[in-house]
């Protein structure tokens, strides 16, 4: 079966594009500020914004916005992280550089008691620095906003967000200080370390990279060797920006892998998973897959109070070792397409043949769970749409079409820095 | 509740105790007269000094054997004893709530008789404390003296006041709970496991406090007999020296027995007030005040080195690490040597065993037996069960080693799927391209039985292509391991290897 008649071109741009759409939906056009998902009074979340400004340039391509009104958004909400109260105190917007998690959508200011986020800064400065390197033109709104980019990134001290330790912190409170968790083991914190390697003002030590990929766990599962990392976003996000195919650090040349292919892999490991369906929950298949960070069913909810299940709620779930309450996330079968397409288009076909509830207006909710099937037969369906997912959509399946934030980042001689300093060789590099 | 460091028991004085009691420091006990020099003398008689004197007295050496309070130390009395048998009744428990997943009925009056509960371990530890008799120790010919031993000398020491004269000794005193940390608790009544086996009523709300072995057994079993348990650990994950997969999955089966579980969070004080003791737990930037009618210290263990008088021993010792001992166990007096938990980082019953029987060696017979050369296993008996064996993926890499995990899930083993005891896996590390096992978790309900495997394996040097063809019993949940070996047997099938094989088959 060729990958055309599973899911044609213009239904992939129609998905995209209503993706695309959430950042225009959830945008406070005095700041730019974008809501982390799509219900009443949510905060901005500064990772979201970072997929708006990488999704933009694709917008501007794809002949979805004007130029002109993409820079001009940008430039919005670049200059509020430039003006914004970088104090560090509880109520400000963000300290050293670096962000709180989430914002006011109208003030900026940290909200929920938020922790400054070291892996949310680094996606927001990703976004940025995808924004400057799109947006080239000799006009003063475009040297406006390359020249905010570079203060916004030069000023991220990534050194102190070490904590005196050999890897980066989770994050910073003004309450507590540093928090106790470290970034260990495989996640989706390549790109942050990448970032902070390649800092010409406050990079991390030489041996930090290191450090981190010595937490790292080379598994045979079901058939694979792979990087074994359980949430799929976590094979998924650094890869929005970053191209790995053919580059390696010294990790993956011990291995004769790339992260590319590795992330390939975790897909396998997620059909496996999904065939096997330990829990024996509905509707898990081989083509029916997507365990990753998302919004679930909670027991909280009243209309579930009384299902004996535990029911997790928003949840990094992963495999094989959960969690896992049948819930699953549709919109994760595009975000890797640029991985194994095949077998993404097969998935992305079936999931919305069988469950046509999980898209609102063509915009994929966070999540969908047929164990927990309505009177009429239909999934459990999130009546969330979250920011991220929209963001990872977008800009993994313009990868898979064009290559052009991959393109646009391989330039980027930050991320060239940074790749270099954490060993990676070979192939574009 | 009494405090640590009680001597004898404080558990009800019934038929069971009494045995266990006249089996471990008999009533009326009269030290008897010390002969000439011995050859051996042991000073603490739990699962070291009882290995080491019954070794060294079966090979013919001349022993004495000193202990100020029970025969059995820890194991027997306070430890792996009486924790597995309420573990064991806290399981049923467990399964008779869970019932309907196993295709039977729930019945229909649960009740916790925790008298009973309690009733049973006192019978299974008067039961085994025959092997650790004082009768056995006599029969063996091993001279048994009951009171504080304190050095007098590089070559004698004293048990209220009577003097002995050895070639060499044995320091195996063993550890004690760790409860200096917590402000406010040295002014309240307050669990370990030295007085936690002595409970006669189940505390109705509990707090635990430390995520390792101990915490983590205790808190799972009070939860199971119906005690609204809360379990407090400093660390991001429970068993912070276990792999992260291994501890996460621990969480969750916390969780889903209704244990409250706080990680990352920390006891800063605590008080009793209107009867009930109140614990201010804080995490990162939140803080909460908890009120419970018990609460469990598990917060690691100091080794027993003070009333010794070591100095006059010219025994080197750190109040936290314990005896100084080098590679063979020899202290800084080369007549003095120790083993257990009073030296010892990894303070487990079979490493007292191992250290010991190293040390009669090296003692008495001139061996160079050394403890890194051992390979040790272990495993907290919560459910699932988490052992391990060996290097941690960590320490491997740390040290160079290029390692690949062969991983297998339990829900991929015919006879866990059928006992519906899917939750784990078996996870062997091999160096990379060979078949060299440099270690292995596994989390499953028999870990600590699956793990001997492994162990054996190491210890004969035997790879993974060899465990691929050892036959393992079908059905039974050590099969993963072999599943382990097939799957390695597999990745040696490269492209061209497949490519010679399709070549052959096309007879």
């Amino acid at each position: 079966m060729s990958s055309e008649s599973l899911i044609n071109e213009q239904r992939l741009d129609q998905l995209q594009r209503a993706a695309f759409g959430y950042f225009l939906q959830t945008v406070n056009p005095a700041n730019g500020l974008i809501a982390d998902n799509s219900r009443e009074n949510s905060p901005a979340s500064i990772a979201v914004v970072g997929f708006a400004l990488s999704a933009y340039p694709v917008a501007v391509e794809r002949g979805w916005m004007a130029r002109a009104d993409a820079v001009e958004r940008s430039l919005s909400v670049l200059r509020f992280f430039r003006d914004s109260d970088q104090s560090g105190s509880p109520e400000a917007t963000g300290f050293k550089g670096f962000y709180y998690h989430f914002l006011d959508m109208r003030t900026g200011a940290r909200v929920w008691r938020s922790e400054l986020s070291t892996i949310d800064t680094a996606l927001l400065i990703a976004g940025a620095l995808t924004a400057s390197m799109y947006f080239t033109a000799n006009t003063p709104e475009e040297n406006e906003l390359r020249e905010l980019v570079e203060m916004l990134y030069l000023r991220v001290d990534w050194r102190w967000s070490q904590g005196g330790a050999a890897t980066i912190r989770q994050g910073w409170k003004p309450e507590c200080g540093f928090l106790h968790y470290g970034w260990e083991g495989y996640n989706e914190s390549i790109v942050l370390y990448v970032l902070a390697m390649g800092s010409p003002t406050h990079p991390l030590k030489d041996n930090s990279y290191e450090a981190w990929t010595a937490t790292y766990q080379w598994e045979h599962l079901y058939g694979y060797d792979y990087l074994y990392a359980g949430p799929l976003f976590m094979h998924q996000f650094s890869h929005a920006w970053i191209d790995f195919r053919g580059i390696r650090d010294r990790f993956m040349r011990e291995k004769r892998c790339d992260y590319f292919e590795n992330s390939r892999r975790a897909i396998e490991v997620q059909r496996e998973y999904a065939r096997r369906n330990p829990n024996r929950f509905a509707g898990y298949d081989e083509n029916c897959w997507g365990l990753t960070a998302c919004d679930g069913p909670s027991n909280l909810l009243p209309e579930l109070a009384n299902e004996r299940r535990r029911l997790f709620g928003y949840a990094a779930r992963g495999v094989p070792y959960g969690p896992d309450d049948g819930t699953l996330s549709g919109w994760a079968a595009l975000a890797s397409l640029p991985f194994a397409s095949e077998i993404s288009l097969c998935a992305i076909r079936n999931m919305l043949q069988r469950y046509p509830e999980m898209l609102t207006a063509q915009q994929y909710s966070s999540s969908f769970n047929p164990t927990l099937a309505n009177a009429d037969s239909s999934a459990w369906v999130s009546d969330g749409h979250f920011g991220l997912d929209q963001g990872i959509v977008v800009m993994m399946v313009e990868n898979y079409r064009s290559q052009l934030i991959w393109r646009l980042m391989r330039d980027c001689p930050y991320v060239h820095a940074g790749l270099r300093r954490a060993g990676f060789r070979g192939g574009w590099l | 509740m009494q405090q640590r460091n009680a001597f004898y028991s404080t558990a009800p004085p019934d038929a069971h105790d009494r045995e266990r009691l006249e089996n471990v420091h008999p009533t009326g006990w009269r030290n008897p007269q010390p002969a000439g020099r011995y050859n051996l003398v042991v000073v603490g008689a739990g699962t070291a000094g009882l290995v080491a004197a019954h070794a060294a007295a079966a090979l013919g050496a001349k022993v004495a054997l000193i202990e100020r309070n029970l025969l059995g130390g820890d194991c027997l009395n306070v430890g792996c004893v009486p924790s597995k048998a309420i573990i064991r009744t806290a399981r049923l428990y467990a399964e008779m709530r869970n019932a309907e997943q196993y295709g039977a009925q729930i019945p229909g009056d649960i009740r916790i008789d925790f008298a009973a509960v309690m009733e049973r371990m006192r019978g299974i530890r008067a039961r085994i404390s025959r092997s650790d008799s004082v009768h056995r120790l006599i029969a063996a010919g091993v001279d048994v003296f009951f009171g504080q031993a304190y050095f007098t000398g590089t070559d004698t020491l004293a048990v209220d006041g009577t003097k002995l004269r050895f070639k060499k000794a044995l320091i195996a005193t063993g550890a004690r709970p760790n409860t200096t940390c917590i402000p406010g608790l040295v002014e309240i009544d307050y669990l370990t496991n030295e007085n936690i086996f002595d409970l006669t009523e189940l505390p109705r709300r509990l707090l635990v406090i430390g995520g390792g072995p101990l915490g983590c057994e205790l808190a799972q079993a009070f939860c199971r007999f119906g005690a609204q348990t809360i379990i407090a650990q400093e660390k991001p994950l429970f068993l912070p020296k276990e792999e992260r997969d291994a501890a996460q999955l621990l969480s969750d089966a916390f969780a889903r027995d209704g244990i409250e579980v706080r990680l990352n969070t920390k006891a800063v004080n605590i008080r009793v007030e209107g009867g009930q003791k109140l614990v201010d737990l804080v995490s990162d930037d939140y803080s909460i005040t908890v009120a419970v009618d018990a609460i469990l210290v598990g917060t690691g263990r100091v080794p027993n080195v003070d009333s010794l008088n070591l100095e006059a021993a010219g025994v080197d010792f750190d109040t936290i690490t314990g005896i100084r001992v080098d590679d063979f166990l020899c202290s800084s007096n080369r007549r003095i040597y120790a083993a257990g938990d009073a030296c010892l980082e990894h303070k487990f019953t079979h490493t007292a065993d191992a250290s010991a029987r190293i040390v009669v060696q090296n003692a008495l017979f001139l061996g160079r037996q050394r403890l890194s050369a051992l390979t040790i296993p272990w495993c907290t008996y919560t459910d699932p069960a988490i052992a391990h064996v060996g290097l941690y993926v960590r320490q491997a890499r740390e040290r160079d080693i290029p390692v690949k995990t062969f991983t297998i899930p339990m829900h991929d083993v015919d006879r866990a799927i059928a006992d519906d005891e899917e939750v784990g896996f078996v996870k062997i590390h091999v160096k990379e391209r060979t078949d060299r096992i440099l270690g292995a978790t596994i989390v499953a309900r028999h870990a600590g039985d699956m793990i001997n495997e492994i162990t054996l394996a190491m210890v004969a040097g035997i790879g993974l292509r060899t465990l691929a063809h050892v036959i393992h019993a079908y059905p039974t949940q050590a099969e993963a391991i072999k599943k382990a070996a097939d799957a390695y047997n597999r990745t040696r099938l490269t492209p061209r290897i497949q490519w010679l094989l399709r070549r052959w088959l096309t007879w």
